[in-house]
């Protein structure tokens, strides 16, 4: 009973990757191991399970190490059938869930990035093509939010509610380090009015830093990104 | 059945992924060629987003992104899987489609550098991710799939058959029997299955367009 069904995460308590992961384990109440890693000196056990990135999260389940934090979701998803059930059964719903879950992991978190790590003339331009992105994903979440304002519980959390809260759900502290607004009410109401039913379920509460440890983070990111920038 | 039909571009290793995974389901379908200089009221309509090819048309359900193309049609079709049934074997096959996928940016770079140091650079991160593939996905096994083709061999294709073209462009080879011994076996394996023999583009065309392509790129 030791060996079997044993579920752990190696995770970083800043990392958006990590959060993911974390909620879907939560949500789904499945009880797990939480093993911090210094990312500045990574422990044997993460290079011996993911050696092609050497990056976490890393869920180990059963000894058997699964990577990449979307992977990892499907595979918690596929293996633990209780609710909330994170992806739609039927391939459709699935496909298009699928498509925007892409837009968000790829598109819009690479955007975030080069917001946070840039600044002059190449931040404006990230944060043109952040807003314009925002634009496209509010208009394509009208799809699954036809009521308006979404009504989210711990009962029916799914996937792009996961990334999105791990996206946006540090808004503040973006917004504090970046003397500017990523998500906006005015321009994103149906985006905003998202993360803000998101970030207040008891479950996202319990899982979010508290805010000065994310602005130091930020902070953290942003520097080191801007000093090892050549002039 | 509702009908099924495919929005692609002739030259497209993304719109290939699609037809071998159709074909090797003996899914019927109607192909739809896309000329990307003047795109279709079909294509704008179906993938607003990214307004680009392939897309799949199923009915009245329209699914863009070729991984999610492919697995929207494992889903559908279930019968001849090209995914495992264990879902850690899933999720292994998922991370290296999603691990090449997130390599086309260095593979784009290697296609269209041309400065030598840029060149060099390129040169260099591809052959280390080209050994990655080799040794941790391929290993020993005769097809990513194992012993027959699956999703990681048809997301992995474009190198069977595109990738020599590019290095053709290029006028650099990397992948050769003796580089890359396992790659190349699998790249005579892959190409022998004969969904994959009878659905390629036109060898001399695609490595024309590769050419064109990275002239415009360069100027």
């Amino acid at each position: 009973m030791e060996e079997e069904n044993q579920i752990k995460l190696h995770g970083m308590w800043g990392s958006t990757f990590t959060k993911r992961v974390e909620l879907a384990l939560k949500l789904k109440g499945i009880p797990y191991e939480y093993i911090e890693e210094d990312l500045s000196n990574k422990s044997q056990l993460v290079l011996k399970y993911n050696p092609v990135h050497k990056k976490v999260p890393v869920l180990v389940h059963n000894g058997k190490p699964i990577i990449e934090s979307l992977i990892i979701l499907e595979y918690i998803d596929e293996t633990w059938k209780n609710a909330p059930r994170l992806l739609p059964d039927d391939p459709y719903e699935r496909a298009k869930v699928l498509f925007w879950a892409s837009f968000l992991h790829q598109q819009l978190f690479e955007d975030m990035g080069r917001v946070i790590t840039s600044d002059g003339e190449a931040q404006e331009k990230a944060t043109k093509d952040l807003f314009e992105k925002l634009t496209i994903l509010e208009e394509g979440m009208k799809e699954f939010f036809p009521g308006g304002t979404p009504s989210i519980n711990g009962e029916n959390m799914g996937l792009l509610d996961i990334l999105m809260y791990a996206l946006f759900g540090p808004y503040k502290a973006h917004e504090e380090v970046l003397e500017m607004k990523t998500i906006d009410p005015e321009r994103n109401p149906l985006l905003f009015s998202w993360v803000m039913a998101l970030t207040e379920l008891p479950v996202v509460k319990e899982s979010t830093p508290p805010h000065e440890k994310l602005v130091a983070l930020v902070q953290f990111i942003r520097e080191n990104a801007l000093q090892s920038c050549v002039a | 059945m509702a009908g099924v039909k495919l929005l692609g571009f002739w030259a497209s290793s993304f719109a290939y992924r699609v037809i071998w995974t159709l074909k090797l389901k003996g899914i019927n379908y109607e192909y739809i060629e896309e000329d990307l200089r003047n795109k279709s009221q079909l294509l704008l309509r179906h993938n607003p987003v990214h307004k680009k090819v392939p897309v799949l048309l199923h009915g009245d359900k329209a699914v863009a992104e070729s991984l999610v193309i492919l697995e929207y049609i494992e889903e559908t079709w279930p019968e001849n899987p090209l995914l495992p049934t264990d879902a850690y074997e899933r999720a292994m096959a998922r991370f290296w489609i999603n691990f090449g996928e997130s390599k086309n940016a260095t593979f784009f770079q290697f296609f269209k550098s041309a400065a030598e140091e840029e060149q060099e650079k390129a040169i260099k991160e591809t052959v280390e991710i080209l050994k990655i593939i080799e040794e941790q996905s391929l290993g020993d096994k005769k097809f990513f799939g194992g012993e027959a083709i699956g999703l990681v061999d048809i997301a992995f294709g474009w190198l069977a058959y595109w990738f020599e073209g590019i290095e053709e462009a290029v006028g650099t080879k990397l992948l050769n029997s003796t580089t890359f011994p396992r790659l190349h076996a699998w790249i005579q394996n892959f190409k022998q299955v004969p969904v994959i023999k009878e659905n390629l583009p036109d060898r001399q065309k695609l490595w024309a367009h590769s050419k064109r392509f990275r002239e415009s790129l360069i100027q």
